[in-house]
């Protein structure tokens, strides 16, 4: 008896954890996978690479994943950034543009050369991304606009910066080193996985090792008594926005070299949306407060396998927006505890009310 | 709709059926027991105090009658029929009516409009054709002529006084056909001849023959108007007494469950020339910012508490919010120990040495989705940074310390603050700040909303703080609070200083000294 009480505890407890219904949803999808495709269980190690379907939702899913962990911060701190987007086109543009690459054949040998050092590269559009996410932060800490307008700024202008880097072309980058941060693999598993991965658990650790996770959250929940608590609120608010802003232009890095090449007008296109949506669905509430890390990434993989499995069961192109726009609705739909309730009573209610 | 209009004002007998009965009401929050067994009867005609301290399980009585929330046992009777009512709108349908503390009014809108927000009356066959503005301002006045006002209803809310606010809310509550009419702490912002008016209306009211439930912290208003009080304590019924047969004193009694003891708080005026010599810890001159403080002079030395006498926007909280850098100045000097600073965010005060418990506890005070523990530690981690975190070892400590030493009545320190009755989150803000060891705290209203006992218990801690060196800087509406704890009371009318009185002065002085300089 005692242990049943227990077991039911625990039960409760788990349904109750915010990351099980987040998990939930990506087993679902999965399932749905296999049931068209059996083959998705399916890991290989070929060449000293891991190899499989997973692997790929897996690696694809890492630039949506870095940028959701930024998102997140925003988001808790009552915040929002659109201009993640423009921000990944502009990373990609200027890394492309400074490393843009040749093929040389130098007596016999074939090597890669580069216009500028590809570290130069990299740390310049990283940098500017984080200059990105300055002007951001600053406008929403110092000059106390709203969130959605100040990133919408970047959001509009920065495709446009990105235009003008890349000076309307789209910029094929030949130079292998550089293929290596979105296609390479480190002791058999993908790069990109690698980087996310580094991410998470320093801000895993960052925000449970400092007081940064208490401070964003009280923030968030409570701007006024953070302040009066004596909680800088406005440089940790720049800071977040700076962070949010650096993971795009790490996203951009990804992208870009993935399919080597940068596109101002496409790059990261839309991707804002995706990677609020990955927030949404790891549970964490857009009214800012309390977050889940853990979920943003769970849910940028839950888009990502959405759309995998979109392609695999052959959705036809025209319509796969939709069919992901009803997937997400539906899953939305069933995290929301209200209308688990709602839908509890009406099928509760039901049977009685046919027996009358 | 009324049935008993036999039963004259005050002498509801419980001969009669109770309008509204109440038994073995139960409800418990995930850590916290708020009711228990509860009993409650409401009579045709009576008003009733419910009393009791804060975390008694007034609210949530409250609470479970009007529908916010399910009992979790027991039962409800209306004129002898059970009801649930599922949400505050369906409660006011079965006839139960609500004016809660805060007024949820919208102040931008036209008195005629708040009457009637949500059911406008409509011209058409069948109420499609747009709203009857004319009808609608004519059955707003007939509203308000029954509680005795005579106002332009088309003008905006906010153009009037809370009191007149509180009669909108109350005429708003009473148009549908009340028979229970409950008011929550509805004098909490009236000054007294408000108050005198609220309670003729309310006498009208019961003598028509509506049952009112009257929730309040000040004795003297249930003591003038109650006609019979039912006291919770800890979620449990201590007793239901008619008032003319309970002495304040056993009133008291009931709701803390011990003797009070008065006297413990007097405080001899003696220290005072003693700590004129020592230097002072925060001295502000001339401080002004333009539209809230003309300029003011104010100095707080070691173990000296410092009442600010005035009324309701005479500039207290403002002075307090320079001081503590919430607001910066505009003209005028401010020294901490010694150190000449320009204070422009609190962390800077913090830092010095300063802590402030603000007036409004849930909009500046409270983080409420993070646990007591989180709240307690807030001040303190904000004052060592993000790199000397806390351990989790070390903040467990801290907060159990100070729910010892505050008698901080809670499930534990991982239930979110949010769940903690008012005097209790009052507390857990003080731990906060005394986690940090300030040397100069200033309280703004730490006692508002407060029931008798914590209120003592907070004003003992106040007392043992300076005692121990602490300058404390308090701030109360309640002349009889200021007057009994300070050393020195800074008299404050119309955003500035209007002169000082030394300790052991009455509340008349300070009512003479701010009548006097006009």
């Amino acid at each position: 008896m005692r242990t049943n009480a227990d077991a039911g505890g625990r039960v409760r407890h788990l349904l109750a954890h915010r990351l099980f219904w987040p998990v939930v949803t990506l087993v679902v999808l999965l399932a749905v996978n296999a049931s068209f495709n059996s083959s998705i269980w399916h890991l290989q190690w070929r060449d000293g690479h891991l190899y499989g379907s997973l692997v790929d939702i897996v690696n694809r899913a890492a630039p949506l994943a870095l940028i959701a962990m930024g998102m997140t911060l925003v988001i808790a701190t009552r915040g929002i950034d659109i201009s993640v987007g423009a921000v990944v086109a502009i990373s990609a543009a200027i890394a492309a543009q400074m490393i843009g690459g040749q093929l040389v054949v130098d007596n016999g040998v074939q090597t890669y050369v580069s216009r500028v050092p590809m570290p130069l590269a990299l740390i310049t559009a990283l940098g500017v991304a984080a200059l990105c996410g300055l002007w951001n932060g600053l406008l929403v800490a110092r000059v106390g606009m709203q969130p959605i307008i100040a990133t919408l700024i970047l959001m509009v202008a920065g495709r446009g910066v990105a235009q003008l880097i890349t000076e309307g072309q789209i910029i094929t980058i030949y130079y292998a080193p550089y293929f290596f941060l979105g296609n390479g693999y480190l002791l058999g598993v993908p790069f990109s996985l690698w980087i996310a991965a580094v991410v998470y658990l320093a801000l895993h650790f960052a925000l449970n090792r400092t007081a940064l996770g208490l401070f964003i959250q009280s923030i968030g929940i409570n701007p006024a008594a953070a302040r009066l608590a004596g909680v800088r609120e406005r440089p940790i608010t720049v800071c977040v926005y700076m962070f949010c802003a650096l993971m795009a232009g790490a996203a951009g890095l990804l992208i870009s070299s993935n399919v080597k090449s940068a596109d101002g007008n496409n790059a990261g296109l839309l991707m804002e949306l995706d990677a609020i949506l990955a927030v949404t669905l790891g549970g964490t509430l857009l009214t800012g407060g309390r977050f889940s890390l853990a979920g943003s990434v769970l849910g940028a993989l839950i888009i990502q396998t959405l759309t995998y499995t979109i392609y695999s069961i052959g959705v036809p192109p025209e319509v796969n927006l939709v069919v992901k726009a009803a997937v997400v609705f539906v899953v939305m739909l069933l995290q929301s505890a209200e209308f688990r309730r709602a839908l509890r009573q009406w099928v509760v209610r039901r049977p009685l009310a046919t027996r009358t | 709709m009324s049935t008993t209009r036999t039963s004259s004002a005050g002498s509801a007998t419980p001969g009669l059926p109770p309008v509204l009965h109440l038994r073995g009401i139960g409800k418990q929050f995930t850590a916290v027991r708020a009711l228990h067994d509860v009993e409650f009867r409401l009579f045709a005609g009576e008003v009733h105090g419910l009393m009791g301290q804060n975390g008694a399980g007034k609210s949530t009585l409250i609470k479970v009658l009007t529908g916010v929330f399910p009992a979790d046992r027991g039962e409800m009777r209306l004129s002898g029929e059970l009801i649930s009512p599922a949400n505050p709108h369906d409660a006011q349908l079965l006839g139960i009516s609500t004016v809660y503390q805060e007024v949820n009014l919208c102040p931008n809108l036209s008195v005629a409009e708040n009457i009637f927000a949500g059911r406008y009356p409509r011209r058409g066959g069948r109420g499609l054709w747009r709203i009857d503005w004319p009808r609608m301002a004519r059955l707003a006045k007939e509203r308000l002529a029954r509680l005795n006002l005579d106002i332009d209803v088309t003008r905006s809310l906010s153009s009037y006084s809370v009191a007149v606010q509180q009669m909108v809310a109350i005429a708003r509550a009473l148009s549908v056909q009340a028979r229970v009419l409950v008011l929550d702490e509805p004098t909490s912002s009236l000054d007294d001849d408000e108050v005198q008016r609220l309670f003729s209306v309310l006498r009208q009211l019961r003598s028509e023959g509506l049952a009112i439930l009257f929730v309040t912290h000040f004795l003297d208003q249930v003591f003038a108007i109650a006609d019979r009080i039912t006291v919770l304590r800890n979620g449990e019924r201590v007793g239901e007494y008619l008032t003319p047969e309970l002495q304040p004193q056993a009133l008291v009694a009931a709701m803390i469950g011990r003797e009070l003891d008065t006297t413990s708080v007097a405080r001899a005026a003696a220290a005072t020339e003693a700590q004129a010599e020592q230097a002072p810890l925060l001295r502000a001159t001339a401080v002004a910012r333009r539209g809230q403080l003309l300029a003011t002079d104010l100095t707080l030395r070691p173990a000296e508490i410092v009442g600010l006498g005035g009324l309701l926007g005479s500039g207290r909280t403002e002075l307090a919010r320079l001081l503590f850098g919430l607001d910066r100045v505009d003209s005028g000097a401010l020294e901490i120990q010694g150190e000449a600073i320009a204070l422009d965010h609190p962390a800077q005060a913090i830092r010095r040495g300063l802590a402030m418990c603000p007036e409004d506890r849930k909009f500046e005070g409270i983080v409420p989705e993070l646990s007591l523990r989180e709240n307690i530690i807030l001040a303190l981690q904000a004052r060592l940074g993000i790199w000397h975190f806390l351990s989790r070892a070390r903040q467990e400590e801290i907060a159990t310390r100070f729910l010892r030493v505050l008698d901080i009545r809670a499930g534990d320190i991982e239930s979110p603050i949010s769940q903690l009755s008012g005097g209790n989150q009052q507390k857990a803000l003080l731990a906060r700040w005394l986690a940090t060891e300030p040397r100069v705290l200033i309280l703004d209203e730490p006692t508002r909303g407060i029931d008798v006992a914590a209120k003592q218990e907070i004003m003992n801690e106040i007392m043992t703080l300076a005692r121990q060196g602490m300058a404390v800087l308090f701030i109360s509406s309640e002349f009889e609070e200021v007057v009994r704890v300070s050393d020195r009371i800074a008299v404050m009318r119309d955003r500035r200083k209007v002169g000082e009185l030394p300790g052991g002065s009455s509340t008349e002085d300070v009512c003479q000294m701010i009548a006097a300089t006009s």
